[in-house]
């Protein structure tokens, strides 16, 4: 009797529930997450051949110091640098504008800029690939032509700031009009006394920019440098997609995880590839840990 | 509101008016030359690339024809595609929930540590684990299968990130009145909270919905036959350097995209504060 009431009360337990509802995510977690992080790190000190693995210390490593991977990282690091000085300061003066009450049009600029968001990878890829065409008649060969420029090879062409400029191109295509809207909800939160304050004592726009605008959107800001770092540091579709496939002339699109890619599938050096893949997760948390610590400081110092 | 605003045109306006038309210009100009292209005949998309070229005497609706007419897998592929994105967000959106419902309504042991593991996970690119979790899903026998795709990340981070904020703003008084009533813990959770989250579901569904119409590379890894592969893994199949596929690949990149933008035009609202979910408390 006493057990049968026990358990009809468990239901109604408020120290159970938590856990209960909790639970999903546990075990996705450790299945899903811990474990092939976990799995990660031991095969990347292991050469692993179906049926027989060995375990080799740091080898995997010490080959990571070739060329091509450093190729990938720098490839990787630029990329995510450049995205990062476009797609914070551009963003955040568009939504600026678009928040003022000059502007006209809001609604239909901010979803126009959106659209790009909706289409996948390979539908954008593909026909980044198609305008930045070598042909003369490819889109921007064809635009350029008309102001006297020769037809360039954009793509794995003998400069690299070719294949540079075309996946910059796209990224910024894509993610211009979501980091427009993360600032536009940022900027709907600021109070709008705050501007008038500053107004009556007398501050100009650049000031209001200045001392109320860019502070108080911080938030958004290391969001975005946050995801920026995540996504430009494991880019790889982008360039897989504009040079359809995983090769590049002169491994002008390698990056960090294509070039996981080829080794851990291609090649099905898993051992190998985990060690990449352990790097990249180095890399990634080794940046954020250090942004977000600045970003913390420079909280407390204000 | 709804009086119109007298608008004056002040130079400040004309300037930044100029900046967003030219920006939208460049914005459109791959959809209008993929639209355009889909017209074409796709040999010549091959031999001259994509072009604004509007030769009205070569543009037909041939390859959309063509498409409809089912001699293609392309609508295996839509079907796909749309029974994964269905199961994969109410499956995502109902876990999540029930998850970041926890979170906000109850205080445990471990909970700031666990809430730091989500924070965590959305911080690391999944292809970081993309060969152990493969080596796993074939271990689980999940591979090739839909649940290998969805099973994985059917605990999204920034789901549950986003419920919790969502439930914190929810009075707990609701949660007593429903203990008073006789209400089990869950059916708190089912009968009162979960119809006052319906906002919150509309957000996160166009969010985790879009995001699973798009995705390419972990269901690229995971589905291997033929008759079960996604729009974007069938459509990146077509392109070959041949050109050979241009037909279909093109009107039907057009086609995968359309209901996309006309889900986005009619639920905008909803799009954006799914967008916005991330940034605003980042």
């Amino acid at each position: 009797m006493k057990l049968k009431n026990w358990i009809k009360s468990i239901p109604y337990s408020q120290k159970i529930a938590p856990y209960v509802f909790i639970s999903p995510f546990i075990i996705v977690f450790l299945m899903f997450f811990v474990y092939p992080v976990i799995s990660t790190v031991i095969m990347s000190f292991q050469k692993v051949v179906p049926g027989q693995t060995t375990f080799v210390g740091f080898d995997n490593f010490k080959n990571l110091l070739n060329s091509d991977f450093s190729k990938a990282v720098k490839n990787n690091l630029i990329y995510t640098v450049t995205t990062i000085a476009v797609l914070i300061p551009v963003p955040l003066i568009l939504s600026v504008f678009l928040n003022s009450k000059k502007m006209i049009g809001k609604n239909s600029f901010r979803a126009i800029l959106f659209l790009p968001a909706l289409v996948s990878i390979v539908v954008a890829g593909f026909t980044f690939r198609l305008i930045f065409g070598e042909l003369p008649t490819a889109l921007l060969n064809s635009i350029l032509s008309n102001f006297g420029v020769k037809p360039i090879k954009w793509l794995g062409g003998p400069a690299q700031w070719t294949t540079f400029f075309a996946l910059l191109t796209l990224c910024c295509w894509r993610w211009m009009g979501v980091n427009i809207i993360y600032y536009l909800s940022g900027l709907q939160s600021i109070p709008t006394d705050l501007y008038e304050a500053a107004h009556i004592d007398g501050a100009g726009s650049m000031q209001k920019l200045r001392y109320i605008t860019i502070p108080l959107l911080r938030p958004v800001t290391i969001y975005i440098l946050t995801i920026s770092i995540y996504g430009g540091m494991a880019m790889f579709l982008e360039s897989f997609m504009l040079f359809n496939g995983n090769r590049s002339p002169g491994g002008a699109g390698l990056t960090i995880v294509g070039y996981l890619y080829r080794l851990g599938w291609e090649q099905a050096n898993i051992g190998y590839g985990s060690a990449i893949g352990l790097t990249l997760l180095v890399i990634t948390l080794g940046v954020n840990v250090i942004m977000l610590k600045y970003a913390g400081l420079f909280k407390k110092g204000e | 509101m709804k009086a119109k605003r007298s608008i004056k045109l002040t130079p400040q306006t004309g300037v930044m008016l100029m900046l967003f038309i030219v920006m939208a210009v460049i914005t459109l100009t791959p959809f209008i030359s993929i639209f355009l292209a889909s017209l074409r005949p796709g040999k010549e998309i091959m031999r001259q690339g994509l072009g604004l070229n509007l030769d009205t005497s070569v543009m037909s609706f041939k390859n959309y024809i063509y498409l409809f007419s089912g001699e293609t897998a392309y609508f295996t592929w839509y079907k796909n595609s749309i029974i994964i994105t269905a199961v994969q967000t109410v499956l995502t959106l109902f876990v999540s929930a029930f998850v970041g419902y926890g979170f906000a309504m109850y205080d445990f042991k471990l909970k700031n540590l666990l809430f730091m593991c989500v924070l965590f996970i959305m911080m690391i690119p999944m292809e970081i684990i993309m060969l152990p979790l493969f080596q796993l899903i074939i271990k689980l026998k999940l591979i090739d299968t839909i649940w290998g795709v969805i099973l994985p990340f059917v605990a999204g981070p920034l789901p549950i990130f986003f419920f919790r904020q969502y439930l914190s703003g929810i009075p707990k008084d609701f949660l007593d009145a429903g203990r008073v009533d006789g209400c089990t813990e869950y059916g708190i959770f089912f009968r009162i909270v979960f119809p006052l989250m319906k906002p919150a579901f509309a957000a996160m569904g166009i969010f985790v919905g879009m995001n699973s119409w798009n995705n390419f590379l972990w269901p690229m890894i995971v589905l291997n036959s033929k008759d079960k592969l996604t729009l974007p893994i069938g459509l990146n199949a077509l392109i070959t350097p041949y050109g050979n596929n241009y037909d279909v690949l093109i009107a039907g990149a057009v086609f995968s995209v359309v209901p996309v933008i006309i889900l986005f035009l009619l639920f905008q609202k909803y799009f954006i504060a799914g967008m916005a979910a991330g940034g605003v408390k980042g």
